[in-house]
């Protein structure tokens, strides 16, 4: 039998393996660390974790070596990526390649802890999903609609807008939602930029990803009065924004289309 | 050897070589035929005196010899002999006997027929009795080394006197009694034609040396000269000076090669400018990458230790308050660092309703000790009742700082003074309203990046007209006029044929229903989505544009910030540069960043700024950022 331990910290620097370890100490969650992507396979071989948060630059072996790495292993252990370069890039090119979330540094207390939390969240849907927990319900999105990582989605209207929202597994990520703040009309999204904060009841803030760069046309203001419309329909009557996209060919490469989920 | 080599390279001598071979051969020809006729000439005219000299000779012995007194004839001969240019007189008998002679050895001497003397009459078995008058001259040289010599034979005929006279010596039978033979030395005549030849060297040294002297002038003048400017430039530009230009540039086909090359040169100037440029762009980034990488980490012990300490202090206010500060200034820096990875792209502002007096306070207070080394006074006149704008606070104190710093800087030590003002305006839309956004009715987009006008995106559409087809780029400003045609026949005034459609799809964009006002001609309907549609006169007669949501809004106001410094001042050449990427003054303390990323920064505001100086007076930047108009701001 393994061990089996929550987080695995991968971070060439130590001071940010204990900040990131003062934070999962504080939450309860048990933790190990190391300063390389290739001692972090082997860790992996003899203990189970719940969720890994991996540095992008790294001696030898970088982030994303390390996540296609994983990949070829079929370990489906959730991996959140951070670094110090933040840049938009990065953060698709993470997203893209499977990690679930990107938290670019320096970060908070309470924006650690809120990723933390919806990423241990995730890694037990996804248990429950392979041990065919029928209490968990995730509903794929449409198939003709586009993902950003696992958390936002994007769909193309007949008038050339684009419409734009968050997954249903997204939203199972976070508890109760208290207060939702958007951006307003005329102002600009960047992908992956933050687009909207959900303020749950755990007193944590939520930040999700704009899937696409664009200008807001129009934003479901029905949502600020009531959020539950997020769960209820995340795919129709739960949409966020509607933009102009403004460079919606280079970036729908960088999205994952939800026909993939249905093989 | 090689220094000789190379002269024989130079263009100047093979020019020279060339023109001098061909004035050596028409100078020489020249001369040889001038020469031969000149000589041609004397020789005929001693001829002739020759031929004089044997007649005279003949007659004024004619009556001693009829009279048979030989001693007289000797006499005779000898007189005339004496003369320095006659060389001998001899008189033959029939058999070849001389005579008489100016030699008085020779008498009596027997004469071969093949002699010159008798050769002429004799070359022939049978003897000429009558010679022409040019067959009776030879010209001979006595010994190889002695003078020219020309002789001339005249023949004497038996005549009735003769052979009636007392003597009896000749018989009537003979026709031809003997030949009176005169040599005249040519020495005078060929020392004649030595001199002319000498002349005509002693000239056409003269002539090709000249035309080597001119030729060899005028091809360093205009040849040797340029090509040599030319040269240089080249070698000034491969050791990387690109702003080397050729100057006094003639009218030729050298002035124009010149001229070509100063061009050719202000390209690669332009060319190698650009590619500076991002060069220092992207080494920028990377050290941005790698400053970011470097100052992160770090700031995440920082950032994480003192935002844990704020939610495990709570009851206590007094730390509270201090490590807010931390906290506060851990995320300023996150924000600046950023700002630093974001600098290359389009970083979107984060807006919030700002008080502008209040953004311009915390940068006075950044700048605070700065002021006090420099003993430099700051002024504030603030309207107290100016209403928050949408921007973003970071963003906006990053301007102020940057712009203090500068006049700090331009100021100097000796200290001055730095006023700041703000206050509100309110300003037509018309002229200051940038078109960020444009589509067709099919959503295509018709902002082209590639044509800017006035430095921002234009709007380009598909123009036909009387069967030509081109673009159009229209000015980004809304009532601007600075649009660019480019079609064929640019002939707008038959005001019918004129079609604009999305350069995309091909929909027309013209509407129908609906008259230019000014000039009737037809217009054109662009919609800018989310905020109505832009009309304009289609046949670009008049300037006429309406936009109807904007101008619904009436004048939009504005927040006008003024930072005056009374510093040294901007040269006027520099003015209009300050705001380009890298233009720095500050030589290796400026990174040459902050004046353009102010621009950038109120440009993302859809703000303008502008700048006034004056040398030794100062400086004030002015600029203006619209008020919290989110409906019906423009992007």
């Amino acid at each position: 039998m393994k061990d089996s331990k929550n987080i695995l910290i991968i971070d060439d620097e130590q001071v940010v393996i204990n900040s990131i370890s003062k934070i999962a100490e504080e939450e309860g969650f048990s933790f190990d660390s190391v300063n390389d992507a290739s001692l972090a396979l082997k860790k992996i071989s003899t203990t189970d974790f719940d969720l890994i948060i991996c540095d992008i630059m790294l001696p030898e072996m970088d982030g994303f070596q390390f996540l296609s790495k994983l990949n070829s292993k079929r370990i489906d252990t959730p991996v959140m990526m951070t670094t110090g370069y933040s840049t938009i890039e990065n953060a698709v090119k993470s997203l893209y390649s499977g990690a679930i979330e990107f938290i670019p540094k320096p970060f908070t207390v309470d924006e650690m802890t809120s990723v933390i939390s919806r990423g241990m969240k995730y890694s037990i849907l996804m248990k429950s999903k392979k041990a065919h927990d029928d209490s968990i319900i995730l509903v794929p999105c449409p198939s003709k609609y586009f993902r950003l990582g696992y958390s936002g989605w994007m769909n193309q209207e007949p008038d050339g807008s684009v419409s734009i929202g968050a997954t249903d597994f997204f939203i199972k990520t976070l508890e109760q939602i208290r207060k939702i703040e958007l951006f307003d009309i005329n102002e600009v999204l960047t992908q992956a930029a933050p687009s909207a904060k959900f303020e749950t009841e755990d007193d944590l803030t939520h930040q999700l990803y704009a899937v696409i760069s664009g200008i807001i046309i129009a934003k479901n203001n029905r949502l600020l009065e009531e959020p539950e419309l997020l769960e209820k329909d995340p795919y129709f009557d739960g949409w966020i924004y509607r933009l102009i996209p403004t460079a919606l060919d280079y970036e729908m490469k960088l999205l994952i289309p939800c026909s993939s989920d249905r093989a | 050897m090689n220094s000789i080599k190379k002269i024989f390279r130079k263009i100047s001598l093979k020019l020279i070589l060339v023109v001098s071979v061909t004035a050596i051969l028409i100078i020489g020809v020249y001369s040889y035929f001038n020469i031969k006729s000149q000589s041609d000439v004397l020789l005929g005219e001693v001829e002739r005196h020759a031929n004089q000299l044997s007649e005279t000779v003949k007659n004024s012995t004619r009556y001693e010899m009829l009279l048979n007194q030989r001693e007289h004839i000797h006499e005779i001969i000898n007189t005339i002999g004496n003369d320095p240019a006659i060389n001998d007189i001899r008189i033959l008998n029939k058999e070849g006997k001389i005579i008489y002679s100016t030699q008085k050895e020779d008498i009596g001497r027997m004469l071969d027929k093949r002699a010159e003397s008798c050769y002429a009459c004799h070359a022939e078995n049978k003897p000429l009795e009558k010679l022409p008058m040019k067959e009776r001259t030879r010209v001979f040289r006595a010994h190889p080394d002695s003078s020219r010599i020309l002789g001339i034979i005249n023949p004497i005929y038996n005549e009735k006197s003769c052979y009636e006279a007392d003597c009896h010596v000749h018989p009537q039978s003979a026709k031809v009694l003997g030949v009176l033979d005169v040599t005249i030395s040519l020495d005078e005549v060929d020392k004649q034609i030595q001199q002319n030849e000498m002349r005509e060297l002693i000239f056409a040294v003269i002539a090709i040396s000249a035309v080597g002297l001119i030729i060899g002038m005028f091809v360093k003048r205009w040849v040797d000269g340029p090509v040599k400017e030319l040269v240089k430039a080249t070698d000034q530009v491969a050791a990387g000076n690109l702003n080397y230009v050729i100057k006094n540039l003639s009218s030729d086909e050298l002035g124009t090669l010149g001229k070509s090359f100063n061009n050719m040169i202000k390209k690669l100037d332009e060319i190698n400018q650009q590619l500076y440029q991002s060069t220092k762009m992207a080494s920028l980034g990377q050290l941005a990458a790698g400053v970011a990488h470097e100052i992160n980490n770090p700031l995440t012990g920082v950032l994480t230790y003192s935002s844990y300490l704020l939610k495990r202090t709570k009851d206590n206010p007094q730390i509270q308050e201090d490590l807010s500060v931390i906290v506060r200034e851990a995320l300023r820096s996150r924000e600046i660092v950023k700002g630093l990875l974001d600098f290359s792209r389009q970083s979107t502002p984060k807006k919030s309703l700002i008080d502008i007096n209040e953004i311009i306070n915390r940068a006075i207070a950044v700048v605070n000790n700065q002021l006090k080394i420099n003993k430099t006074n700051l002024v504030k006149r603030f309207d107290g009742t100016i209403s928050k704008i949408t921007a973003d606070a970071n963003q906006i104190q990053q301007v102020f700082v940057n712009l203090f710093v500068n006049a700090i800087d331009a100021i100097g030590q000796s200290g001055g003074t730095i006023t700041v003002q703000t206050s509100q305006i309110s300003l037509s839309p018309k002229g200051i309203t940038q078109i960020k956004n444009a589509v067709c009715p099919k959503m295509h987009s018709l902002i082209d990046a590639e044509v800017k006008i006035g430095g921002m995106p234009s709007l380009l559409l598909k123009i036909k007209s009387n069967g030509n087809e081109g673009f159009v780029s229209l000015d980004p400003i809304y009532g601007g006029r600075r649009h660019n045609l480019r079609i064929a026949h640019n002939n707008l005034t038959r005001r019918s044929g004129i079609n604009l459609t999305c350069p995309v799809c091909d929909f027309s964009l013209i509407e129908k229903n609906n008259k230019c006002p000014d000039c009737g001609g037809p217009i054109y309907k662009i919609q800018i989505p989310n905020q109505g549609y832009l009309e304009g006169c289609a046949s670009f007669q008049d300037d006429w544009q309406r936009w109807g949501w904007i101008d619904s809004a009436g004048e939009r106001k504005f927040v006008e910030i003024n930072i005056s410094d009374t510093g040294r001042g901007i040269p006027p050449e520099n003015l209009n540069k300050i705001f380009e990427p890298f233009f720095t003054t500050k030589g290796q303390h400026g990174t040459g960043l902050g004046l353009s990323v102010i621009w950038g920064i109120i440009d993302n505001h859809n703000g303008t700024i502008s700048v006034q100086s004056e040398i030794g007076v100062g400086t004030t930047f002015s600029i203006r950022i619209p008020k919290s108009d989110s409906d019906r701001s423009v992007k």
